[in-house]
């Protein structure tokens, strides 16, 4: 570790990792309410579990962003952070509430926690993924706003590199576009225009920005490849996530009541979003061919190369195969959404931050590289999870053809849920392809915990 | 690809590059062709509308201002031959030239914008917008993203003629102006096509 101040990224990794066996169990609860209906019911009905399953994802992907960029950015700017107490401070108020939040999920009814909450005064609940009470709301905005205070000043007293520039903007965006979860118009057709202004402009939009900038710093400390080569690949990705995925935003307004060039246009500009994703795999391992040190840290190399690789698969291909208008006139909101949901968000942004945690946590520990042994367990645990991931996308692809075909092409549609009854087997295979994730997990937890030689070789 | 074993002439710096050499950044070029990527499947698009409504796109084609969209034909052209002359003249280490020539360049290029703002003034008058019909679509579509071009184009012009202005380009390092020249003949480019699909064919 180069800079103390680093050290405040440790916690917001270890909740995050928290947070994240968390949503795997609620996956697989759901999961197997899938095929058991009355799974936990009345404790834990289905709508809930998926609430904080999916809560439980967009809130510890924002620890390990946050704890990223404590992490990089004293190293990219080579300074202190410009206040390690603001940050810790931070964390706690972000894991408190996060958790109060859940516990309230999971322990009040919905509409009470509304009331209790303040929806009356002004109503944000309810809506898909942004689903926290507006007091939780608040909270969020008042720690982004303070990290992204603490940040900010770091990055103008020190060095300014285009990996923290481009971090930086993606961290704006992204509290600048959760704005519009305030924003919750009567009519429905302008609630799901701007809902997606959250939603795609965080995974397709901003997201994208903080994605190829955590890859271009693990990739120059474990490459050692030339500063100004990662620099133009991450101008190259950046501008064409963004040129894409902006515009990209009408294949969510196929058929919500807005006007129908968003079809075209839609469908035009999302077609070319798996450019970028296969941009930044051409990247990853392009620079890993063009190594000039061996790093000790393979876990970390492995981890990056396969961000590039899943998030291409899971964002770009599966997100292409429901994109066009005339398919997804078929597809929409159908299983094989899920299947896309899974992979993409394993594939970017899971995988992401465990690539930089891979990264970090030795060093945070006081080490350049895990122990060997350490690192296989590692290993293990990102081809489990991985290979896991992509069955589990399988199933859920088949089981949404099958539904498409049964519910909406063939000449005797069925009812979505005589149609569901037909899927079970798939929902058995992926609720067992979840299991094996979850060892995979429980493998990556492990691996932090196997004693051994560390390696010492200066990163 | 050095297979030949005759000694190689001595070589002077800077040395001369053998073969083809690519002008501007690699970075650009493949941002210049995602970009005609998509123009290209746009223009795909409408050919495959326009198939399936050849009255009404020939009818509705027939009311655009032709002439306006010569004329901007034409400043685009020449405000790539100026591009064009300010990078030579860079070449020569001519930098006030290179200067003028990038200004001449910048004013043609806003020329185009006058004029298909006011073929907008005239479209919007005429009740045509996004919804009106399927030609009308592609048409504000394409044109639009394209006049989006053109203006990031003139930035990048701005940038240039600034950094010509202060002897920035010179033999050995002109790789900011072609970089930036490119990606303006590549807005022409897409014009040259658009121009005659969208205003003529039919």
């Amino acid at each position: 570790m180069q800079y103390k101040s680093q050290a405040v990224a440790m916690p917001y990794f270890i909740a995050a990792i928290g947070l994240f066996v968390g949503q795997i169990i609620f996956g697989l609860i759901m999961g197997l309410q899938y095929v058991v209906g009355d799974f936990l019911f009345p404790e834990i009905p289905f709508n809930v579990a998926r609430m904080v399953h999916t809560n439980l994802l967009i809130v510890w992907l924002l620890f390990g962003f946050m704890g990223s960029a404590y992490y990089l950015v004293p190293e990219e700017t080579e300074t202190e952070l410009f206040s390690p107490k603001l940050g810790l401070a931070m964390f706690w108020i972000f894991l408190v509430a996060g958790a109060a939040t859940i516990l309230g999920y999971l322990l009040v009814p919905y509409s009470t926690l509304a009331s209790m909450t303040g929806n009356d005064i002004l109503a944000t609940m309810g809506r898909e993924f942004l689903e926290q009470p507006l007091l939780t709301k608040i909270g969020i905005v008042v720690v982004a706003l303070a990290f992204l205070f603490n940040i900010t000043m770091t990055i103008l007293k020190g060095r300014k590199t285009v990996i923290s520039i481009v971090l930086l903007m993606g961290l704006w965006g992204l509290a600048i576009f959760f704005l519009f979860s305030f924003y919750n118009p009567v009519n429905l057709v302008r609630d799901k225009f701007y809902w997606w202004w959250v939603v795609h402009l965080w995974v397709e939009g901003v997201w994208e920005l903080i994605m190829a900038a955590l890859l271009a710093f693990v990739l120059i400390k474990v490459t050692g490849v030339d500063r100004e080569v990662i620099e133009k690949w991450l101008y190259v990705i950046i501008t064409l996530a963004l040129v894409t995925g902006i515009i990209g935003t009408g294949h969510h307004y196929f058929w919500i009541g807005t006007p129908e060039y968003w079809q075209w246009w839609g469908s035009i500009f999302s077609a070319l979003e798996p450019i970028p994703f296969f941009a930044m795999t051409v990247f990853a391992f392009n620079m890993v061919n063009r190594r000039r040190r061996e790093h000790p840290n393979k876990a970390a190399v492995l981890w990056a190369l396969g961000t590039g690789v899943m998030a291409f698969l899971g964002a770009g291909v599966w997100g292409f195969l429901h994109t066009l208008a005339p398919v997804n006139y078929y597809t929409h909101g159908s299983q094989i959404t899920a299947a896309h949901g899974h992979m993409a968000f394993y594939g970017a942004y899971v995988m992401v931050v465990l690539t930089v945690i891979s990264y970090a946590m030795p060093i945070l520990r006081g080490r350049a590289a895990n122990g060997t042994k350490s690192q296989v367990v590692e290993m293990w645990a990102f081809w489990l999870m991985t290979i896991s991931m992509v069955f589990i996308t399988l199933f859920l692809t088949a089981a949404g053809i099958l539904q498409v075909w049964l519910q909406r092409v063939s000449d005797a549609p069925m009812s979505f849920m005589a149609t569901q009854d037909q899927l079970t087997l798939f929902y058995w295979m992926r609720e067992w392809a979840g299991v094996v994730f979850f060892i995979g997990l429980l493998t990556y937890l492990a691996s932090f915990f196997v004693k051994g030689e560390a390696k010492d070789v200066k990163a | 690809m050095e297979t030949s074993t005759a000694p190689l002439p001595a070589r002077t710096a800077p040395a001369p590059v053998a073969g083809p050499r690519l002008a501007g950044d690699l970075a650009i070029w493949f941002f210049i062709l995602a970009e005609l990527l998509a123009f290209g499947v746009f223009f795909a698009a409408y050919a495959f509308t326009r198939a399936n409504h050849i009255e009404l796109f020939n009818a509705e084609q027939a009311a655009l201002n032709r002439n306006a969209g010569a004329l901007n034909t034409v400043l685009l052209l020449t405000a790539s031959y100026f591009v064009v002359r300010a990078v030579q003249a860079a070449e020569r280490e001519a930098a006030r030239p290179c200067a003028n020539w990038l200004l001449g360049a910048i004013l043609t290029g806003f020329g185009f914008i006058v004029v298909k703002l006011g073929e907008y003034a005239a479209a919007f008058e005429h009740n045509i917008s996004l919804s009106s019909s399927p030609f009308h679509m592609f048409y504000l579509s394409l044109t639009f993203f394209h006049f989006m071009h053109v203006i990031l184009g003139l930035v990048i012009l701005v940038a240039m003629w600034n950094g010509a202005r202060q002897g920035r380009y010179r033999p050995g390092d002109m790789n900011g102006l072609e970089t930036g020249a490119a990606y303006w003949h590549m807005v022409d480019l897409v014009w040259l096509i658009l121009f005659p699909l969208v205003y003529v064919i039919h």
